[in-house]
Order: structure tokens, then sequence, then C-alpha cells
């Protein structure tokens, strides 16, 4: 959709998208930061037992947490369904449009500094869409999948847990494997979060769109 | 009807008393979780029903398995037991030898088609044609596929036959294989440990044998009644894990004092089995209550992940790379920070290198 003028501003992120992604953001920062600690104890504290609930804490918090991120999640999904064009961006990849492959490489290029052009996208730029759908879409459903399928375990046999997401645990290789993979899972997104908020917090400095106040109100502007 | 004695008619000839024969039913109730009244259930099933004949088949493996059956806890469960299963065929513990034994396996197919249960312990070698574990001439999985065809069902004893264990680590020179892989035609019950706990093993056989059916299985095909649950669930230093009092050495304090063996590895948080509510050597002690973690002796691959004394393991990527989550995930993280950072000094440096007309160029749209 090559429109040779374009607007000052447009409407890219709808509220349900903007509220999710702080939902996803902050709930994304306490699982990690709670998973971590879960892998991780802090040193050991004295006393009675009884006086403590330290772990037990923990997992509360990572659990109250992981129940906004899946049900965000799940919010977000039917928005995809609803919501503007925009909405769909981060649930599939144009791979059949050969527009898309040339941004793709135009992106890379910029970000490589072998050029210092940067075409304005309305929604997501092609290489952002990319690290989207990998690092962040997948990997939710992976955790989300996983994660229930850890929290079954506790819940026990015949659970709802057990009934909906039980069959991941085998499927990984069982409850070690399933840990381990969605310890990893928790890096890979903490890498994909480094990278994203670095590129937001950029492209608001060097670029000619704008971003973080993209996602806080909702409007795209350009400038020059 | 049949000709067959019944269990019970068995026990008496083997001296076994009445009370004591009661004494075990009721005993035998208990540790299957069962009401009181099942007590008398399984007194009239072992009365009415004829024996059913068990063949033990061993295949690669250290018979740790029958060690632990044979010194179950109660002396009277493992006398019914023995007596009851009378182990026609068992390498292990049979008087006969020789062609007389093997003449044993052809007798139970004739006389008893499509109705004895099989037990596997260990697993049989796949690689060279079955040749790394021979037996009468023959290799074991011959053997082993033979017996299956014929039986009602297998239970596969231990985590050589569950899972494979040991002598399938990694690279597997042998291609030791668990049973469930080898006959797939056949419900074969899993009951997995290094070796499975005793009271475990007599369990399940009793309740095969008296209810005539299998027990309920998990989605693994292990018996639920036994490991359906984590042994974290039922660990009795569980107070200590949601404290945050947890063993940081052998040697320290915490270790004195019975905390939580989390950080020094203990798998109990992914482990399914029933050591910490039945414990081992009837009731005496388990590993954590000795002071020590769970290895997760009872779960797939345990033997394949790396140290027993990390609360993280091996990933176990295809293609043998040993790493942990750990590892791989901060040369990830750490590889996107130091990406940052030189690419946000590169682009600072060239804003000025352009003396602050900073702003990237337009072009045509792409949207
Ligand atoms: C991006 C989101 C998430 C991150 C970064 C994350 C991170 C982690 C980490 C690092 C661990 C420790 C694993 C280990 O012991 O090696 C963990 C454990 C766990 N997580 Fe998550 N997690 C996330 C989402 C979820 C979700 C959606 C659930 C669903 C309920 C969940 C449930 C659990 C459970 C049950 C455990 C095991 C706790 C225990 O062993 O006591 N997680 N998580
Ligand atoms: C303070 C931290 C963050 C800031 C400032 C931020 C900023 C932004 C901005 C500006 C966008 C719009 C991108 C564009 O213009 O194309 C965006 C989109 C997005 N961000 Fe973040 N982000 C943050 C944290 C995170 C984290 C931690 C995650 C994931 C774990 C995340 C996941 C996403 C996703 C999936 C989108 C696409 C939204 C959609 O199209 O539905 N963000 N973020
Ligand atoms: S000792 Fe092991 S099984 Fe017991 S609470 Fe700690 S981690 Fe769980
Ligand atoms: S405590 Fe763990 S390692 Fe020890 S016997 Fe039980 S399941 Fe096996």
């Amino acid at each position: 959709m090559s429109s040779p003028t374009i607007p000052q501003a447009v409407y890219v992120f709808e509220a349900p998208v903007r509220l999710w992604h702080w939902v996803h953001t902050f709930s994304f920062l306490t699982l990690a930061a709670t998973g971590y600690l879960i892998a991780h104890p802090l040193p050991s504290i004295g006393g009675e037992a009884s006086d403590h609930f330290l772990m037990g804490n923990l997992r509360l918090i990572h659990f109250v947490a992981a129940w906004f991120f899946a049900v965000g999640f799940a919010v977000r999904i039917y928005w995809a369904l609803v919501g503007n064009r925009y909405a769909r961006e981060i649930f599939y990849l144009p791979v059949w449009r050969g527009a898309w492959w040339k941004g793709l490489f135009h992106e890379m290029a910029y970000y490589l500094f072998l050029t210092r052009e940067q075409p304005p996208f309305l929604g997501h730029n092609p290489l952002a869409q990319t690290a989207m759908f990998f690092l962040n879409t997948l990997m939710t459903l992976f955790m989300i999948a996983t994660g229930f399928a850890l929290y079954s375990e506790g819940l026990g046999p015949g659970s709802w847990a057990d009934r909906a997401f039980g069959w991941v645990l085998p499927l990984v290789g069982g409850g070690e494997a399933t840990q381990n993979w969605h310890e990893l899972g928790m890096w890979i997104m903490l890498a994909f979060a480094i990278i994203h908020i670095y590129m937001a917090v950029r492209a608001d400095i060097f670029g000619r769109q704008s971003s973080v106040s993209a996602m806080i109100g909702g409007w795209r502007s350009f400038r020059r | 009807m049949s000709t067959e004695p019944t269990f019970y008619e068995i026990l008496r000839r083997q001296g076994i008393t009445r009370r004591k024969f009661l004494k075990f039913c009721s005993l035998t109730a208990a540790s299957l979780g069962l009401a009181p009244e099942f007590a008398g259930t399984i007194a009239h099933a072992l009365e009415t029903k004829p024996r059913v004949p068990v063949i033990w088949l061993h295949g690669l493996e250290c018979t740790c398995c029958t060690e632990s059956f044979i010194r179950s806890g109660h002396p009277l469960a493992a006398d019914v037991i023995l007596s009851m299963i009378s182990l026609d065929y068992d390498d292990t513990l049979m008087a006969a030898a020789g062609y007389q034994a093997e003449e044993i396996l052809e007798q139970t197919i004739a006389k008893h088609d499509g109705n004895y249960i099989l037990a596997c312990e260990g697993n049989p070698p796949l690689n060279e044609e079955g040749m790394y574990c021979i037996q009468a001439g023959r290799p074991y999985v011959e053997k082993l596929r033979r017996m299956a065809a014929h039986s009602k069902a297998i239970i596969a004893w231990g985590t050589c036959a569950s899972w494979g264990c040991v002598q399938a680590a990694k690279p597997n020179p042998t291609r030791a294989t668990p049973i469930h892989k080898v006959v797939t035609d056949k419900p074969v019950i899993k009951v997995p440990g290094c070796p499975p706990i005793a009271e475990v093993m007599t369990g399940v056989i009793t309740y095969i044998l008296t209810f005539d059916r299998l027990p309920e299985l998990d989605r693994l095909g292990r018996p639920k009644m036994f490991y359906g649950r984590r042994l974290h669930d039922k660990c009795y230093r569980r107070a200590h894990f949601d404290a945050g009092q947890f063993v940081e050495r052998f040697d320290d304090e915490g270790a004195r004092k019975g905390y939580c063996l989390y950080k020094m590895g203990c798998k109990g948080p992914t482990t399914h089995n029933a050591c910490s509510t039945m414990e081992w050597n009837g009731g005496l002690s388990w590993p954590v209550k000795s002071g020590h973690g769970c290895l997760g002796c009872a779960e797939e691959d345990f033997w394949d992940r790396g140290s027993f004394y990390t609360p993280t393991t091996n990933l176990n990527v295809p293609g043998g790379v040993e790493v942990t989550a750990d590892q791989v995930g901060k040369v990830i993280a750490g590889a996107a920070a130091a990406g940052v950072a030189a690419h946000a000094t590169v682009s600072v440096v060239s804003r000025l290198v352009r003396g602050g007309k900073g702003r990237d160029e337009g072009g045509s749209s792409n949207e």
C-alpha cells in the first residue's frame, strides 16, 4: 500500500493493544525476576520454617503474574481477530509479499549502518515484525504451555491444568526437561526485551517516526 | 472350571496360616490406598480365583529390582507374594536351570496362552541383532518378543525396563531399549525406580492378581496410586522449601537442621515416586530423610542430565551438546546486551561525525 504522501499521524495501536503491551511487559518482568529466583534461590534464611514463606511467596507472585500474562495474551489474540490491521502483525509473517522481503533487507542494512535511509512503516517494520513473531509471539505460547504444564505437577493428576497442559511434559521430555526449557525460554525472551527496548528508545531519538509515545497514546506521528 | 489351584490353596500349602493371610490382605489394601473393607474383597478374590502365573524375565540390568522385591519391608508380604506368584520362571530365583528352565517357558505358553503376566526386569539391547544379551543361546530380545506375544499384560520393573537407565546412557552403544518401545501391542505397566520400592512392586502385582485388571495408569503408563504425585508434594522438608531455608553445603548448619535440599540438586520437584510417603526398607528412611537430595531415579533420562548436585541440569540438545539453560541463556542475553551497547555507541558516534544533523533520511514508503 504505497502512499506517496505520508500523513502527519496515524492511529496504529488501539487501546486494547496498548493495554496488553504494558500488562505483557510488567508481567514478563515479574515472571523473569521471580522465575530466576525460583531456579536460583536467595541465600538460606534461619529461624523457624513457620515464620517464613519466601519461596512460597515468590512462587505465588510468579503464578499471579502468569495469569496476567496468559489471560492478557488470550485477550490479545481475540483483538487480533477484531482489531485493526496492525493488530494482526505480530501473529504472522507475510513471506509471500516481495515488498515485505525488500523491507526486511532494507531494515537490516539500516541497522548495520549501511544506509541512513529509513522508509516509514505505519505498523512494525519487517525486521521488528520477524523478531516479534519468533521471539515474542511463539515464545509467549511456549512459556504458557510449559509454565502451566509445570503448574499441573503441583495441582496433581486429574486437575484442570493436568488435563489441559499435562501432555506437554512428556513431549518436552519430563518435568526436569520442561523446567530447563522453561528457563531457557526466559533467557530468550529477555534477550528480545533488551534489544526491543533499545530499538524502541533509539527509534524515538534517531528515527523519523514516533515510537514509545505511539505505544502509549496509540498515534504514530511522522517528523519533517 | 479350571483345575488350577487358587492363590489361597497355594498359600496354605506353603504353610501360611489363615490369620497371616488375612493380615496380608488388610496390609495390601492399606498400601494400595483402598478402604478397609477392600481387605475382604482381596481375601475373597484370592480364595476363589485360580492362580495367575507370572513369568519374570531379566535383560540388561543389575538385578536391583529383584533385590528390592525379595526384601519387601514386611516379611509377610515377601512370603505371601513369593508363593502367590510362585515365579514359574525367574532366572535369579528359580530352582530349575538349563533346558529344564527354558522348558517352563514353552509349557507356560502352551497351558496359559494369553493368560500369564510377563514381568520384565532390565531391557533388551537391539544393536547387532541383540547379540549384547544372549540367554540360552538366543538373543534376549527374541525371548522377550515371544513371551510378550502370548502374555496378558506386561510389567516393566524399574527404570531399565521403563526408560532404559544407565545402559542406555549416551551414546548407548548396545542400543538398550525400554520394553514399551519393543513390545507395542500389549499393555505395558511401568514401575520405574532404580530400584522401585518393594512395597510398590508387591502392591502393583497384588492389585493385578487380585482384581484381575490393571491399576489405573497415568499418561506415561505408571500406576497412579504410586506415581501420581511428585516427591516434593509430600516431602516432610517442604515447609523449609516454602520458607526459603536451604542446605547450601552438606556440612553446614542448614544440613544439620534438616533444611530443604533443593540447592543441593534435589530432584524431588520433578520426580514421581512414592519415596516420600512409603519410604524405603519398610518405612525406615529415604534419601531426603538421610540428608541427600533425590537423584530422580524414577524419571526418564535421569542418568543423562549432568550433575546430580545442581537444580538446573543439562538441556540435552540433540547432538550431544552438554549445556544448561543458564549457560546458553547468559550467552544469548549477554550478546544482546553487548550488541545493544555497541550499536548505541556507533549510532551516537556516527551522529557526532555528521555534525548533529542526526536524524535519518526518509525514503519511499514500503507500506
Ligand atoms: C515469560 C514468562 C515466564 C518466565 C520468564 C518464567 C520463568 C520461570 C523460571 C526461570 C522458572 C524456574 C525454572 C527452573 O527451576 O529451572 C520458572 C518456574 C516455573 N514457572 Fe515460569 N515463567 C514464565 C511463565 C510462566 C507461566 C505462564 C506459568 C504458568 C502457570 C509459569 C509457571 C511456572 C511454574 C509452575 C514453575 C515451577 C515453579 C517451582 O518449581 O516451584 N511460568 N518460571
Ligand atoms: C519499558 C519497556 C518497553 C518499551 C519502552 C516498549 C516499547 C514498545 C514500542 C514503542 C512498541 C511499538 C513498536 C513499533 O513502533 O513498531 C512496542 C511493541 C511491542 N512490544 Fe514493547 N516495549 C517495552 C517492553 C516490552 C517487553 C518486555 C516485551 C516482551 C516481553 C515487549 C513486547 C512487545 C511486542 C510484542 C510489541 C508489538 C505489539 C503489537 O504489535 O501488538 N515490549 N514496544
Ligand atoms: S528436599 Fe527435595 S523434595 Fe523435599 S522439599 Fe526440598 S526440593 Fe522438595
Ligand atoms: S528419592 Fe529419588 S533417587 Fe532416591 S529412590 Fe526415590 S526417586 Fe529414586
